[in-house]
């Protein structure tokens, strides 16, 4: 006889797949063509920003500071053209400040050898701080006339489709393509697997950190692009949400493990649908907020839970000061 | 010109002291407290009444509340785990105090109670994920630090109007509040009492050592027996009291249910922790560096909030000081014995004029020969590294062994051979005493007496400390050798208290005085320092005049004489200097005078480098210790000297084979024994118009047969 064995995604699945039709049958409303179109505007920008998690999870890595690289740069964009830069080069100045994050973070990182945690933290703190203090005029930078015709990124459709879905699947489509068909992809995986052996077979692994704080920092400031363009604001105290914890429920939940070199976007689209659905789904049982996070946050830690009983750590290669 | 004023320098300039600081562990918590120094200096210059009273019992307040957090965060940081839900647990026990107090009516010490119950329980969570689960801390608290914010979220959303609505008036809730016992709050009270048990907790008792052991290296804890999951788990219950007992007085002080209490709490504790240099990842960290973690950081945000700065500004602040603080910390225990490694070594300037020759042919006292190339071989392979030699009145030869033990090789053919008796160290200079006990000078130990009988006894293993000493030199780390005074004063040289035994050609390359004569007294059993700052001091031997002793220092290359007592009591006079080798034991011959080893001979290469300081500084810190400049001990040669200084005869074994290198000699009924710190043979070799019945100690002591 054939045993039965389920892999994580394929639970997550049965589970978003039972999810799916119990919310269908018991909640009035959540099978509406219309509820199925906000439930994927509402997931699209989380699913990008579980992109930019997943590329550092899958390297032994987490980035806490992708909600500040989310309202930073993009904010930034907004209060420039307010106050009468071009868009272009509005764009410019928030795509280097974003590269000039990711380095940071990605230095302390490899070079400095702060726990990513640690150093994540930190440094969106760092960010939010210099955006509050320094760059915003308002908490939510308001949309201007010079950002006329960039709303497209996050409203309407391309042949039906409602834009920011379709960028979350472009966005889809680019991480698989740098996770498994390029050179650089195969030394995330290896060295989320294993750093020393990384390290030993002669991989870059310095830079190949730091690539990835960079990647995932880009991948998060374009999130933020389609969330203002969606909203046709940049509500920058996003920072102080519970946004973050979203996203590492996307990838744990979609079977990323947290103690890296395994999953892919597969992954991270399944724990989107999951949450996108569960998330929506409350907000029809009319939850608070607040019950919400409470609920989300047992479930992440299920998840979590789960996920160190099939991916265990492994003792060998973990190191002192692995918090 | 020059070599007078790098003389100088060199001579005043205390280079050694810089390694010596960052070898000690208190510089650790040292920087923190200069740090805090500094930001204490620096608010009360800029804002006035800083340091005023009032203001200082409100910070004392803060600090008393942040401080209990602070010490729960430590606590988990050393058993290598973080906590980041203390922010939530805060809130979130806030409101069970007042919740109970104002809308049950309960008795303060149940409200008390109840909540460090709350506490425990909440941090319990923590405990049995972490501990029990083996989750990551930083993810898992993560987790329950939203778990329990959005859990005090749902709950004042239901119970605060009832607890803004009450206003309790009971003395005890508004003593813990408020109250103050002579000037001082009842909150910093608290904290002190806690404080000082969490310290003798962390240091001197088994649980606080267990923490630090698991901390450490989680593994080698859990193999040796500790129970690791229930100590981490007590750790975050730990945590989750002190954060209630910080959410107690918080509560009583204020008496409100805020929707953002307790928001960013974690990152002000954590800053706190880091900074005050707990590091992460466990095993270190104190009390002591906890408080000062907090009063930093209260400083910092007290100050910036009172020079109104931009709440982002006050972010910025604690997040880069947070990643400074990590960063260097990170680096530091990364590359701390690196580091020290580099500095520690501090050559100094060492001249020595040319010296005289050797060679055959020029002539003078050290002409070479080959007289030593016939000596008789004694347990050949059978003994290694026999530093120094003695022979008793029945003829049976004792020498030190590299494994710790005294040999014993039988009269009259010396072929049988026992352990004397085993020590444990590396056995050097040998005397017997008048009742024939026989003492040893022990590497690393200090010094031995071993009974006729084979008894090891410890004579003294430590000496006064020096008070401008930053190294503890109240150990002694390489007695060399040693004599015994008619008064049973043993005088003995301890070649370095830099260094340890086996790095003793590193302290050549310093060529600094870091060795010592050390009297231990056999009639009291006290020991003292009696000289200070010699170049690797080495042979010692009571003159004849029996008030003084002659001792050579090696890296010195000179023989000195030490007046202990008489009318020159205290003086230091030098008998010869500049030999060309690097002297060894002395030891007394049958005709008055002394036998004197050359361990090595002098090499211009490092005479030069020894006028160099700078040179051999920079060799230290970027040349591999192995390929450093040494000094030779590759061939040497044993002379005989008298009391005036002058050289009489001496020994060479051109061939270098049997004994190129010599340690100590000593003669005995005709012959002259050899004996090598290299070597793996005792050499005897056969005087001509010496006394046949010479024994060095039976003539010391008046026993003569």
């Amino acid at each position: 006889m054939k045993r039965l064995r389920f892999n994580q995604q394929e639970i997550v699945f049965a589970v978003f797949a039972m999810l799916f039709v119990a919310f269908s049958i018991f909640l009035r409303g959540f099978l509406t063509p219309e509820n199925m179109l906000t439930l994927l505007q509402n997931v699209a920008v989380l699913g990008i920003l579980g992109l930019a998690m997943a590329i550092v999870v899958i390297g032994r890595g987490i980035d806490i500071s992708l909600i500040a690289a989310l309202a930073v740069p993009p904010g930034l964009v907004l209060q420039m053209v307010q106050n009468g830069h071009s868009l272009p080069a509005s764009l410019l100045t928030a795509v280097l400040l974003t590269i000039a994050f990711g380095l940071v973070n990605g230095w302390l990182i490899a070079y400095a050898e702060v726990p990513s945690l640690f150093a994540t933290l930190a440094t969106g703190l760092l960010l939010a701080g210099l955006g509050q203090a320094a760059l915003f005029q308002l908490d939510v930078v308001q949309w201007s006339d010079g950002m006329k015709g960039f709303e497209r990124l996050g409203q309407g459709t391309i042949l039906g489709i409602p834009t920011s879905i379709v960028m979350f699947a472009i966005a889809c489509l680019v991480v698989a393509f740098l996770l498994r068909q390029t050179r650089w992809g195969a030394y995330i995986y290896a060295i989320g697997d294993n750093p020393y052996a990384a390290r030993v077979t002669g991989i870059p692994s310095r830079p190949i950190i730091v690539l990835q704080y960079v990647v995932a920092a880009l991948i998060g400031c374009f999130a933020g692009l389609v969330m203002a363009a969606s909203v046709n604001s940049m509500p920058t105290r996003i920072f102080n949400s519970t946004l973050i914890y979203d996203v590492i429920l996307v990838v744990v939940l979609g079977g990323i493990g947290l103690s890296g070199g395994r999953g892919g976007v597969l992954n991270v689209v399944i724990g989107t649908l999951l949450i996108g659905t569960m998330l929506n789904g409350m907000t029809i049982m009319d939850i608070s907020y607040a019950g919400q996070n409470l609920v989300k946050g047992v479930v992440l830690l299920l998840a979590v839970i789960t996920d160190s009983f099939l991916n265990p750590r492994n003792e060998e290669t973990a190191q002192q000061g692995d918090i | 010109m020059r070599d007078t004023l790098t003389s100088l320098r060199y001579r005043y300039w205390p280079d050694h002291l810089l390694g010596e600081i960052l070898s000690k562990r208190w510089t650790e918590t040292a920087i923190p407290v200069i740090l805090l120094l500094i930001v204490g200096f620096a608010l009360s210059r800029s804002i006035d009444h800083f340091l005023s009273p009032a203001s200082l019992a409100d910070t004392a307040r803060q600090a008393g509340e942040i401080g209990f957090i602070g010490l729960g965060m430590a606590l988990v940081v050393i058993v290598g785990g973080i906590d980041l839900s203390v922010g939530s647990i805060f809130a979130l026990t806030d409101f069970c105090a007042l919740y109970l107090l104002d809308v049950l009516n309960w008795p303060v010490p149940a409200v008390v109670v109840a909540t460090l119950a709350c506490g425990a329980l909440l941090g319990a969570v923590n405990g049995v994920l972490i501990g029990y689960l083996r989750l990551r801390a930083f993810i898992t608290t993560l987790i329950t630090l939203i778990i329990y914010r959005s859990a005090f979220d749902l709950l004042i959303q239901r119970y605060s109007n009832a607890i803004a609505a009450a206003f309790p008036d009971i003395p005890s809730w508004n003593f813990i509040g408020g109250g103050d016992v002579f000037g001082v709050p009842s909150v910093a009270l608290v904290y002190i009492a806690i404080a000082i048990f969490g310290h003798i907790f962390m240091t001197r008792l088994r649980p606080g050592w267990h923490i630090t052991a698991i901390g450490g290296s989680r593994r080698s804890a859990y193999n040796s027996g500790i129970p690791v999951r229930r100590t981490i788990a007590l750790c975050y219950v730990a945590s989750g009291v002190l954060t209630s007992i910080a959410a107690l007085f918080f509560a009583a002080r204020l008496g409100t249910v805020g929707g953002d209490i307790g928001v960013g709490l974690e990152v002000i504790v954590l800053t706190a922790t880091v900074l005050g240099g707990i590091t992460l990842g466990g095993g270190k960290g104190s009390v002591a560096k906890s408080l000062v973690g907090v009063l930093i950081v209260l400083l910092i945000t007290n100050g910036l909030t009172t020079l109104n700065a931009r709440g982002g500004i006050n972010r910025m602040a604690l997040a880069g000081i947070l990643l400074v603080a990590a960063m260097v910390d990170i680096r530091w225990q990364k590359n701390r014995t690196r580091i020290i490694s580099k500095v520690y070594v501090a050559p100094t300037y060492h001249a020595l004029p040319p010296p005289p020759a050797t060679e055959i042919g020029q002539g003078g006292p050290f002409e070479q020969n080959d007289k030593l190339r016939d000596v008789e071989l004694i347990g050949l392979g059978r003994i290694e590294a026999p530093e120094d030699v003695i022979l008793d009145r029945n003829n049976n030869l004792y020498a030190g062994s590299r494994h710790g033990d005294i040999m014993r090789f039988f009269a009259p053919d010396y072929q049988r051979m026992e352990v004397f008796a085993h020590i444990g160290g590396q056995p050097l200079g040998m005397a017997f005493d008048r009742q024939d006990n026989l003492y040893v000078c022990i590497g690393g130990m200090g010094l031995y007496r071993i009974t006729p009988d084979g008894t090891v006894e410890k004579a003294t293993d430590e000496t006064n400390r020096s008070m401008h000493s930053v190294n503890d030199d109240s150990r002694l780390r390489l007695a060399d050798d040693l004599d015994i005074t008619d008064d049973g004063l043993i005088f003995f040289s301890e070649a370095t208290v830099r260094y340890e035994m086996d790095e003793w050609p590193i302290d050549g390359l310093e060529a600094r005085g870091n060795g010592r004569i050390i009297c231990y007294d056999t009639k009291t059993g006290a020991t003292h320092t009696a000289l200070r700052g010699l170049k690797f001091p080495n042979g010692i031997c009571v003159a004849s005049d029996g008030v003084s002793i002659l001792f050579a220092e090696t890296f010195g290359c000179s023989i000195k004489r030490l007046w202990f007592a008489g009318p020159k009591k205290g003086q230091v006079e030098v008998v010869m200097d500049n030999l060309p080798g690097y002297p060894d034991n002395i030891n007394l011959a049958s005709d008055g005078n002394y036998w004197l080893a050359l361990v090595g001979m002098r090499s211009p290469s490092l005479d030069l480098a020894w006028k160099m300081p700078g040179f051999r500084r920079r060799m230290a810190k970027r040349v591999p210790v192995d390929e450093w400049l040494f000094p030779n001990i590759n061939t040497g040669c044993v002379v005989k000297f008298n009391e005036q200084g002058k050289i009489l005869e001496s020994f060479w074994d051109l061939r270098g084979e049997n004994h190129p290198m010599i340690t100590s000699m000593r003669e005995h009924r005709g012959y002259l024994y050899l004996g090598g710190i290299m070597n793996n043979r005792i050499g005897r070799y056969k005087l001509t118009n010496a006394d046949p019945n010479f024994v060095q100690y039976d003539k010391r002591w008046g026993k003569l047969s």
